[in-house]
């Protein structure tokens, strides 16, 4: 059952005054802008044994994630697409207050917002991906480790989740006398799309972006937002306790646009040069 | 999500007769549990959802407990034959994220820091579902929440908006849900002009995405009403149709 209480860090006091001088004032306590993102790096091809991967740090934070193909049923009510699996873990390494065991709701909501960015945007046209319609498909798996949690989790595994697809060559398979036979080939993914999200938070009146897990703490309400290579939104999804008027609302969409776009064309640059 | 078939006539009307602007039929009962502090049964098209409140009471184990505030807790729950094909019991990871984002967005209407080191518990349970189950659930719990007697600052509303044959619409149904192209679930308070709730699936341009907040924020006021109506029904009763009267 969902319950109120956070799992997030403790801020002490005294430092939670300094970052909230520092916000009306419109600096944080890292040195950013309120609206400037952290460094951003991706490693493609990580992990050789994936048929895709990515290492993402967004400033401290850090996540893999690897693509697995493989052949399966398809979805109740979607017998006609290939099949798409998000999944996240925050790994034991990431902070000394994650306990290893079975997902908590936050660790859910991550792979499913992360999920959603991916599928309702359509990156990948999941229709070309069918063997046999309504029997066998393509399934594809994405699975993200975070493996040093510092705050916004969503783009961090988001970005690594998008890249390790765009960069992967996936399996080929055909289906030979009733059997599938993976044909040694591989393929590039049928992406359609780039799909950014990008997170805000509001601490009192100010609303900033790509927080920090210190600012995640002192934040009021969160929303995360994910856009489509032609700037169009295909997933929204509004999180923490608090509330957030309908003007920053709409500040945060245009936002979510124009830094999405940033972090799109860099996305785009590395990986197309491995591709 | 890919549109197949018309979802809107020639003449604006949708598959269940409504205009774009339209809610679904809503019916609010306050207080149907004998056992619960507060509760409310919702019919919200063919939506029928029951909410329960128990609290504020003792935490357990007691170690959840807070020194300056309440523990709020929600379980959004759907029966096995609720939907049209039966739905395993055991919670799913939908119903853990609906349940995460349902109290959240009702905890901002609530004033946690009047019962310090206590529990309140908010069952939201689907019995029918129709499209926008979570909207519907969220507005039942709040009403609930009302009967139970909490302090609040805020009754929460909820309605979604979506997109459909390329038109923006109001409070989609559940064909609507599944072979529409947008789905915008909005949580709202309208007293405080502030969204607690907001999720998207599908595609929408920055336009059709302010549109679409804004027609659910019109429904939301509207469902308030009828929240706001229920209330003064249970506690009022023929007093309130009187005055109407008058």
């Amino acid at each position: 059952m969902s319950s109120s209480k956070r799992s997030t860090i403790i801020v002490e006091h005294l430092r939670k005054q300094q970052m909230l001088e520092a916000i009306s004032q419109g600096k944080r306590l890292d040195g950013r802008d309120l609206g400037e993102m952290r460094p951003f790096e991706i490693e493609l091809n990580v992990i050789k044994k994936a048929d895709g991967s990515a290492r993402v740090k967004l400033g401290n934070s850090e996540v893999v994630a690897g693509i697995k193909v493989e052949t399966g049923e398809p979805f109740e009510g979607l017998e006609d697409k290939g099949a798409l699996i998000v999944s996240a873990e925050v790994l034991p390494t990431a902070s000394p207050y994650v306990e290893p065991g079975p997902p908590d709701e936050e660790t859910i909501e991550l792979a499913r917002v992360v999920d959603r960015g991916i599928r309702e945007s359509e990156m990948l046209d999941l229709t070309k991906l069918v063997l046999v319609p309504g029997k066998i498909v393509y399934v594809i798996f994405v699975d993200c480790s975070i493996i040093n949690a510092d705050g916004n989790l969503f783009d961090a595994t988001s970005y690594a989740a998008v890249s390790a697809l765009l960069s992967s060559q996936i399996p080929i398979f055909e289906i030979q006398g009733g059997n599938v036979i993976n044909t040694g080939n591989r393929q590039e993914p049928p992406a359609t799309t780039i799909p950014v999200s990008i997170t805000s938070i509001r601490i009192g009146d100010a609303v900033l972006i790509d927080p920090t897990a210190e600012e995640e703490a002192c934040m009021d309400a969160r929303i995360t937002i994910t856009t489509n290579s032609i700037g169009n939104f295909a997933a929204v999804q509004k999180g923490s306790t608090g509330a957030f008027t309908v003007e920053q609302i709409k500040k945060a969409a245009d936002t979510a646009r124009i830094k999405g776009e940033d972090i799109r064309v860099k996305l785009e640059e590395v990986t197309k040069k491995t591709g | 999500m890919t549109q197949t078939k018309n979802l809107i006539d020639e003449e604006g009307k949708r598959t269940d007769g409504r205009t774009i602007d339209d809610l679904r039929e809503i019916k609010i009962t306050v207080g149907v549990i004998r056992n619960a502090d507060g509760s409310a049964f919702i019919e919200f098209g063919r939506n029928k959802i029951i909410a329960a409140v128990y609290g504020p009471r003792e935490v357990h184990p007691k170690h959840m407990a807070l020194p300056d505030r309440c523990v709020l807790k929600c379980r959004y729950h759907m029966s096995p034959f609720s939907t049209d094909t039966r739905k395993n019991p055991a919670p799913s990871r939908r119903e853990v994220e609906i349940s995460k984002v349902m109290r959240e967005s009702l905890e901002p209407a609530l004033i946690l820091e009047d019962y310090p080191r206590a529990t309140i518990d908010v069952f939201v349970e689907v019995l029918q579902a129709d499209g926008g189950s979570r909207c519907a659930g969220i507005v039942a719990a709040s009403v609930a929440l009302a009967d139970a007697g909490i302090n609040m600052r805020d009754i929460v509303s909820a309605c979604a908006a979506g997109k459909v044959d390329d038109r923006i619409v109001l409070d989609v149904n559940d064909t609507e849900d599944k072979e529409g192209s947008a789905d915008m679930p909005v949580a709202y308070m309208p007293h405080l002009d502030q969204v607690t709730l907001l999720q998207l699936d599908g595609i929408l341009t920055r336009d059709q995405f302010n549109e679409s907040l804004d027609k659910a924020i019109m429904g939301c006021k509207k469902v308030y009403e009828i929240q706001k109506q229920a209330l003064m029904q249970k506690y009022f009763g023929n007093e309130t149709e009187l005055k109407e009267e008058q």
